[in-house]
C-alpha cells in the first residue's frame, strides 16, 4: 500500500528544521519537490506500508492507497498516534467502519533512566559470560548439562 | 584511479572510532546500549551507521504484536531443542543455548523501559500492556501466544528501544567529546581491511544518501548487523506490491556480503525461509495458529497437514514428525500442486468457537486483538481486509507460501559463522570473543549470526549485547592498535560513486534515460537478479525446485549479472543507495544459490527442492555447510563442517 501525500495539506514542513516523512521513512522513499514545496513517494513499489511516514506527518497530509496489483479500490486505513496510545480507523470498501485503540507505551517519550537502579560494569566482570545487568544480581547463567 | 570526470567530487570525512556498529535495528541499539555501559569511563568510542534513521529502522520499524522469544520458566535446554527440530536438526547449539540464557534480560529491559506487555492476573485473566500489573523481571506473568511467545503492544517498540541506544550513544559522545557518534541515513557499502594486519577488519567506507559526501570510518572492532536479505527472488507480486514483501524490503544482504566480501566464513547459506502468510499482505499467521486456535485447510476443509503427513515421512523421517514449519509449508504446497487450494486460514470458526463462552465486551476484545495483530506489524493485511470486505469472525482467509526470504533471525539460520561461548561448548567453535566472525575484529548477531534461527526481536536484541560487550573485550585487548588501509581516500570515494559517474557520462547519448545501452539502473539489476533467483535457484514459479544442472545455469547468468554491476549506473543519491543494495543483494545470491549447489539432498522440504537429490539424508548431510570467499583469488571455497550435538534429543 504506497503512501501518497495528499497535495492541499502538505507544506513541505517549511518552518521545521527536517521534512519529517523524508527523516522517518525506512527506505528512502519520501523525497521533497522544492519547487512546489511538497513531499512526495518517489518509488511506491518499494514502499513496504510501514505507515511511519503517515504517523508522523505534523499536517496529516499523508495516506495510504492499497497496492494497485491487487487491492480492490475503497477502503482505508488511518492511524491517529498520540504519545500513550494509538487510535486506527478502518473503512472497508462497503462503507462500515471499525475503530481500535490500543497502548503504545507506558512511559513518557524521552523518559527513559537508562541504567536507574543497575550495577556498573566492572571491567574485571567482561570475560565472564553474562550481561553487565547481571553483576552481582545473583543470577547465575546455566551451563548445558547442569 | 579516482577520476571524476562527469559528476563533482564529494567531501570526504573521515572518522576514528574504537566500535563501529553498521546498522541501526535491534542488534546493533543492543550492542551500542551494552558496550556504552562496559566501555564507560574508558574514553572508548562507540559510533553507530544507520542507513535510515535508528526510531524507525530495521526489521522492527512498523512495529510487532508479540515478542517471540521470551523464556521465563523455560529452560535454555528446550529452546535448544525446539530451534533444533524447526530447523531440521543443524544448528549451532552452543550460540543458540547462549542466545537462551541471555534473551530474557533484554525483554526486562524493554518493559522497563516502556513496552507495554500483556499480562495474565491471578484469576487467569488477560489484559493488555495498559494494565498495571507485575513486571516481568518480578515473576509478572505474560500472556503466552505459544509456547515461546509473549503478546505485546508493540507500535512504539523500536522508537523505545532506539531511545535507550541513542542515549547510550550520547552519554558516550559526551565523554569522549566527539562531535558526532550516531550516523543517519549514511549508507556503509563496503569493509575495510588492514593492508598491515593479516585477516583484520580495519573499518568501513559508505555514503550520505542526502549529502555529496563519503564517510571513511576507521575502527578497532566493527559490528556489521545489517538483516537479512529481502527481495532477492522474484516476489509473487507484480508491481507495486513488490514492496510489500514479508520481511523488511530495505534489508538487501548487506549483512552476508560485505563479511563475504572480506573473507568471513559463511554457514548454512542455503538455508532460507518461506513464510505461509496471509495472501498478498503477509499479515502474520502465529497468533491466528497459536492464540486465536485456527486451523488452516485446504478449500474442501481438508486439513494437509494429515493428509500428506505418511507420504512426508517417508521421504523426511524423524524431521518431518516434528511438524516443522518448513514440513507444514511442504505439506501446504502438495495440496496446491494438487489444485486443492486456496487454502484458508480458518479464522471464523476459531473466533467463533473462543466466543462460545464470552460476554460481548470481552468478544469486542477478541475482535480488537485479532485487528491490532495485523494493525502493529503488517498494517497493510488489515487494509486488505478493508478492501475485500473481509471480518474475520465471519469468513476464512486465504493463506500461501511467499517468496524466499534469506536471514538469520527469525525462521532462518542463514549468516556468518562465529566464535561461541567459552564457558561451554566445543573449543574448536570458541576463538575467544563471542559472536566475532572468522575476520579478526569483525562481529556479528542477529541476521548476520548463521546456525543459530528463532531469535526474533528479542533475541537479536540480546545477540547485539552479547558481541558489543565481546567488542569491548576486543578493544580493550588490542589498545594501541592503529588501522591501516591500503586504498586512498579519494579512490573509496571514486569506487562507491563510480554508478553516478557511469550515469553522469553517458545520459545524453540516448534521448531517454532509462533505456541506455552503456549503463544498467538498479531497478533493472534487481529485477534481471530476481528473475535468474526464481527461474534457476528454486522461486516460486518452479514451487521452489531446483538441481544441479538448474543451479549451474543459475550462476552462470549470476556471473554475467556480477560482471555488469561495474555498469550500475545512478542518476542520484537515492539511485546510488538502490545500486549498492541490489550489489549485496547479488551477492547474498550468488552465496545462496552455491550452497544449496553443495548440499545434495533436500534438507528443507517446503522452502527449496533438489529435484536431483530429493530425499533428506541424515547420513551424509547433517553437518554444516560452510564456505569462504578468497578475496585475493575471487574463488569460493565451499566445504562441510562437522555438527556436535550438545543438548541430548
Amino acid at each position: 500500500m504506497p503512501s501518497f501525500v495528499i497535495s492541499d495539506k502538505c507544506d513541505g514542513c517549511k518552518g521545521r528544521d527536517k521534512t519529517a516523512c523524508m527523516y522517518i521513512c525506512p527506505h528512502d522513499l519520501m523525497s521533497l519537490d522544492k519547487e512546489r514545496m511538497k513531499a512526495f513517494n518517489q518509488e511506491p513499489e518499494q514502499c513496504w506500508e510501514c505507515y511511519n511516514c503517515v504517523k508522523i506527518c505534523p499536517q496529516q497530509a499523508i495516506e495510504v492507497r492499497g497496492y494497485a496489483d491487487f487491492v480492490p479500490l475503497g477502503a482505508s486505513v488511518l492511524p491517529l498516534r498520540a504519545s500513550d496510545s494509538i487510535m486506527w480507523t478502518v473503512k472497508f470498501r462497503n462503507g462500515s467502519i471499525k475503530r481500535f485503540k490500543f497502548p503504545i507505551r507506558t512511559t513518557p517519550e524521552g523518559s527513559i533512566d537508562l541504567w536507574a537502579g543497575m550495577p556498573e560494569a566492572d571491567l574485571n566482570n567482561i570475560k565472564n559470560p553474562g550481561f553487565y545487568t547481571h553483576q552481582g544480581s545473583g543470577v547465575k547463567l546455566p551451563v548445558p548439562g547442569k | 584511479m579516482a577520476d571524476f570526470k562527469h559528476i563533482q567530487k564529494p567531501e570526504i570525512v573521515e572518522i576514528e572510532t574504537d566500535f563501529l556498529a553498521i546498522g541501526g535495528g535491534m542488534a546493533a541499539c543492543g550492542a551500542v546500549y551494552e558496550a556504552c555501559r562496559w566501555a564507560k569511563g574508558k574514553k572508548l568510542k562507540i559510533t553507530m551507521v544507520d542507513k535510515a534513521a535508528a526510531d524507525r529502522s530495521g526489521a522492527v520499524a512498523m512495529g510487532l504484536s508479540a515478542i517471540n522469544t521470551y523464556l521465563g520458566e523455560k529452560k535454555p535446554e528446550d529452546y535448544v531443542k525446539m530451534v533444533r527440530g524447526d530447523l531440521m536438526g543443524i544448528i549451532r547449539e552452543d550460540l543458540v543455548y547462549d542466545l537462551g540464557r541471555h534473551v530474557d534480560d533484554s525483554v526486562h529491559l524493554f518493559e522497563d523501559w516502556g513496552l507495554p506487555v500483556w499480562k495474565t492476573d491471578d484469576e487467569g485473566k488477560t489484559h493488555d500492556g495498559a494494565y498495571k500489573g507485575t513486571k516481568l523481571r518480578d515473576g509478572g506473568k505474560p500472556v503466552r501466544s505459544g509456547p515461546w511467545q509473549i503478546m505485546i503492544n508493540g507500535e512504539s517498540y523500536k522508537v523505545i528501544v532506539a531511545e535507550a541506544a541513542k542515549k547510550a550513544l550520547e552519554e558516550n559522545r559526551l565523554e569522549t567529546g566527539v562531535e558526532q557518534n550516531l550516523f543517519e541515513r549514511v549508507f556503509i557499502v563496503k569493509l575495510l581491511m588492514d593492508d598491515k594486519v593479516e585477516n583484520r577488519v580495519a573499518g568501513a567506507v559508505g555514503f550520505s544518501v542526502r549529502e555529496n559526501k563519503i564517510y571513511i570510518f576507521r575502527a578497532n572492532a566493527v559490528l556489521t548487523v545489517a538483516g537479512g536479505c529481502v527481495n532477492v527472488f522474484k516476489t509473487r507480486s507484480t508491481g507495486e506490491g513488490q514492496g510489500r514483501a514479508w520481511f523488511p524490503v530495505w534489508n538487501a544482504g548487506s549483512t552476508y556480503a560485505m563479511m563475504a566480501q572480506v573473507g568471513a566464513e559463511l554457514t548454512m547459506m542455503e538455508n532460507r525461509f518461506v513464510p505461509a502468510r496471509f495472501k498478498d499482505g503477509y499479515g502474520p499467521v502465529g497468533a491466528w495458529f497459536l492464540l486465536f486456535k485456527a486451523k488452516a485447510t485446504n478449500a474442501l476443509g481438508e486439513d494437509y497437514c494429515v493428509t500428506h503427513f505418511e507420504t512426508a515421512k517417508k521421504l523426511y523421517g524423524k524431521w518431518a514428525e516434528r511438524l516443522g514449519t518448513c514440513i507444514r509449508n511442504h505439506m501446504m504446497i502438495e495440496d496446491m500442486k494438487l489444485g486443492k487450494g486456496p487454502i484458508y486460514m480458518n479464522t471464523h470458526t476459531a473466533l467463533q468457537k473462543l466466543a462460545e463462552t464470552m460476554t460481548p465486551k470481552e468478544i469486542k476484545h477478541l475482535e480488537a486483538e485479532a485487528w491490532e495483530d495485523f494493525l502493529d506489524m503488517t498494517i497493510a493485511q488489515a487494509g486488505i481486509w478493508a478492501a475485500n470486505n473481509i471480518e474475520p469472525e465471519k469468513a476464512p482467509s486465504e493463506i500461501m507460501p511467499s517468496e524466499p526470504y534469506l536471514l538469520g533471525s527469525h525462521a532462518g539460520c542463514a549468516g556468518l559463522w562465529v566464535s561461541g561461548p567459552e564457558d561451554f561448548g566445543p573449543k574448536e567453535w570458541s576463538w575467544g570473543y563471542n559472536r566475532m566472525t572468522t575476520v579478526n575484529g569483525l562481529f556479528t548477531a542477529g541476521d548476520g549470526v548463521g546456525a543459530s534461527g528463532h531469535k526474533f526481536s528479542s533475541g537479536s536484541h540480546a545477540e547485539g549485547r552479547i558481541a558489543g560487550k565481546s567488542m569491548v573485550q576486543w578493544i580493550m585487548d588490542h589498545a594501541g592498535y592503529k588501522p591501516s588501509v591500503a586504498a586512498s581516500a579519494d579512490d573509496l570515494a571514486y569506487e562507491v560513486y563510480r554508478p553516478l559517474e557511469n550515469f553522469a557520462q553517458h545520459k545524453n547519448y540516448s534521448t531517454a534515460e532509462d533505456i541506455n545501452p552503456n549503463y544498467i539502473k538498479p531497478n533493472m539489476f534487481q529485477m534481471r537478479l530476481q528473475k535468474i533467483m526464481d527461474e534457476y535457484v528454486g522461486g516460486t514459479s518452479t514451487w521452489y525446485m531446483t538441481s544441479k544442472t538448474m543451479l549451474e545455469a543459475g550462476l552462470k547468468h549470476l556471473e554475467k549479472l556480477k560482471e555488469d554491476s561495474a555498469k550500475l549506473g545512478a542518476a542520484n543519491l537515492h539511485e546510488l543507495l538502490r545500486a549498492w543494495e541490489n550489489y549485496h543483494r547479488l551477492w547474498a545470491a550468488e552465496a545462496h544459490a552455491r550452497h544449496i549447489n553443495f548440499r545434495e539432498e533436500t534438507r528443507y522440504p517446503g522452502y527449496y527442492y533438489r529435484g536431483d537429490h530429493l530425499a533428506l539424508d541424515d547420513v551424509n548431510w547433517r553437518c554444516f555447510v560452510n564456505s569462504k570467499y578468497d578475496p585475493k583469488t575471487g574463488k569460493w571455497d565451499i566445504f562441510k563442517r562437522e555438527y556436535k550435538q550438545i543438548i541430548p534429543d
